[in-house]
């Protein structure tokens, strides 16, 4: 690892002021994925910012939103009967995530920023568009049976790795930040960007944005809801495919739904088209297999990645049954 | 877009308090005792590094002082600096779980962790559970029930299953497994290890 100054922030305004005019400089909070990429020198900041003492920890709902603190632990927010009770596919998915000493350090924030585990990103000597633009990407002809089938580019194919933020994109989450002359308010929705140009830019913050709290407002279809996701073993495992499903229903007839995707796209994936064409439907099995077809219509394989494609259809529907058993 | 006069309140706040005091700032803000806050350093910020600073650390009770680069992680600090050397190395990228060590009563992974960051906490390893020769009843159930082959992972298995048990989470075996399964045991002791976690939950 290299060598790094280390500051402590006893405010924002101080820890944004520290970070913003010094394009190597990084937060860290649990430190859980940061720390791990400065071993494997793929981060080599020449500062880090220890945000821990600031105190946006709160859990709490706030008229019409339930707001989540950015430095709220994944294991104390999966716990949150508030987050149980009114969206309780978040609290899975943050369960289905890492583990539990992970959980207990990592936070909601962090969660957001994780990085990618492609192979190739994560091994420095090896050619790689996110960290080393314009070197190719390897995983193209390479090993991509973890690699995205959604949202891809010749670029890259890298999956976004995070559980809690495919059930917070089917939440219509905002995520709010604070930067050194105004605080900004992001849709989840447009927060992460699809790999178009330059593969290393991830999300719509600003260097030296500080990620405050999420808000999620409230929606009866949040109440039953679920997260379910495909692994390759049955705890401590990135997903193949993740499947958020919130529903309401009353009826038989489908009035809300929220369908995102995990594990398959470049970022977490939203299907619109999915949802639009569930709205008004009876709940079945047919509309189910019917709007897993249109989520994955866009689908590409890469060769090891190809079962995904039915995979996620599969999963899909397996949701629906989670959700309306 | 909107803002919550509660969020605008706390940054003014806390704005004028950096802008205006900033020695107390450093000191009531992050409530450090340690000689970081001797650093030069902005308004609500105290910085150092990147060569070694003195961190002073609580481990099992005790009060350790220690001059090391804010690179190195909890972990090294533990068993190269202090020779604690019960908590092991395994991956190094928090996969294994052997380096598990409780930081205020909670598990972590301490090779995820600088040691800088943990000087106002009670740090516990595998060497603080026993007193005297009173093994803590984990230690005493994962003997009793063969928890072990190797023995590499055991520390970790064994602070971590204290962790399990802090956190009050019913003792069935999916329930165990599912909490439990950030501790990797390549000679597969699993069924055993669930084994006295069990026994040891029904007395801790």
């Amino acid at each position: 690892m290299r060598p790094f100054a280390y500051a402590r922030a006893s405010s924002a305004a101080a820890a944004i002021a520290a970070v913003a005019p010094d394009a190597s400089a990084r937060y860290i909070a649990g430190g859980t994925n940061l720390v791990d990429l400065m071993v494997d020198v793929v981060e080599t900041p020449q500062l880090v910012v220890d945000i821990n003492a600031l105190p946006f920890v709160s859990i709490e709902r706030r008229t019409d939103v339930l707001h989540i603190g950015a430095l709220a632990r994944m294991s104390d927010v999966a716990d949150d009967p508030t987050v149980r009770a009114m969206a309780p596919f978040i609290s899975e998915a943050l369960v289905a995530s890492a583990s539990a000493q992970l959980r207990n350090a990592a936070t909601i924030g962090g969660n957001l920023m994780q990085r990618t585990r492609c192979a190739y990103f994560r091994d420095v000597s090896q050619p790689c568009n996110k960290r080393s633009p314009g070197s190719g990407c390897s995983a193209l002809s390479g090993e991509n049976r973890m690699h995205a089938i959604l949202g891809a580019s010749d670029a890259c194919i890298a999956t976004h790795a995070s559980d809690l933020a495919v059930a917070l994109m089917a939440s219509d989450a905002i995520v709010r930040v604070r930067g050194l002359r105004d605080e900004r308010a992001i849709p989840l929705a447009e927060f992460y960007l699809r790999p178009l140009g330059d593969p290393r830019i991830e999300t719509a913050l600003r260097h030296g944005e500080l990620i405050t709290g999420v808000d999620v407002p409230i929606a009866k279809a949040l109440v039953n809801s679920a997260y379910l996701k495909v692994r390759d073993r049955s705890s401590y495992e990135f997903a193949l495919v993740s499947v958020a499903l919130a529903l309401e229903v009353s009826n038989g007839t489908i009035r809300d739904v929220r369908l995102a995707l995990g594990g398959v796209g470049t970022v977490p994936w939203r299907s619109a088209e999915a949802e639009k064409m569930l709205v008004g439907a009876a709940v079945s099995r047919a509309a189910f297999e019917h709007a897993a077809e249109i989520a994955l219509a866009g689908a590409i394989g890469r060769g090891h990645n190809d079962f995904k494609i039915p995979l996620a259809k599969r999963a899909v529907v397996a949701a629906l049954a989670k959700v309306t058993a | 877009m909107s803002h919550r006069d509660d969020e605008l309140g706390f940054s003014r706040r806390i704005f004028l308090v950096g802008a205006g005091a900033p020695v107390l700032a450093a000191a009531a803000g992050v409530g450090i005792s340690t000689p970081l806050e001797a650093a030069t350093s902005a308004p609500g910020l105290t910085s150092v590094g990147p060569q070694p600073v003195p961190v002073s650390l609580t481990v099992n009770g005790q009060r350790q002082e220690l001059n090391i680069e804010p690179r190195v992680t909890l972990l090294d600090a533990l068993r190269e600096r202090l020779f604690l050397t019960g908590t092991k190395k395994g991956c190094g990228q928090g996969t294994c779980g052997a380096c598990t060590v409780l930081v205020n009563g909670r598990r972590i992974d301490s090779c995820l962790t600088f040691a800088v960051m943990h000087e106002n906490d009670e740090i516990t390893t595998v060497e603080g559970l026993a007193k005297g020769d009173d093994l803590h009843p984990v230690q005493a159930a994962f003997l009793k029930h063969d928890g072990f082959q190797c023995g590499y992972c055991t520390p970790g298995q064994i602070v971590s299953s204290v962790g399990f048990l802090n956190e009050k989470r019913g003792l069935d075996e999916d329930t165990v497994r599912e909490y439990m399964s950030g501790n990797i045991c390549r000679c597969g002791a699993y069924p055993n290890i669930v084994k006295a976690i069990q026994e040891a939950g029904g007395r801790v």
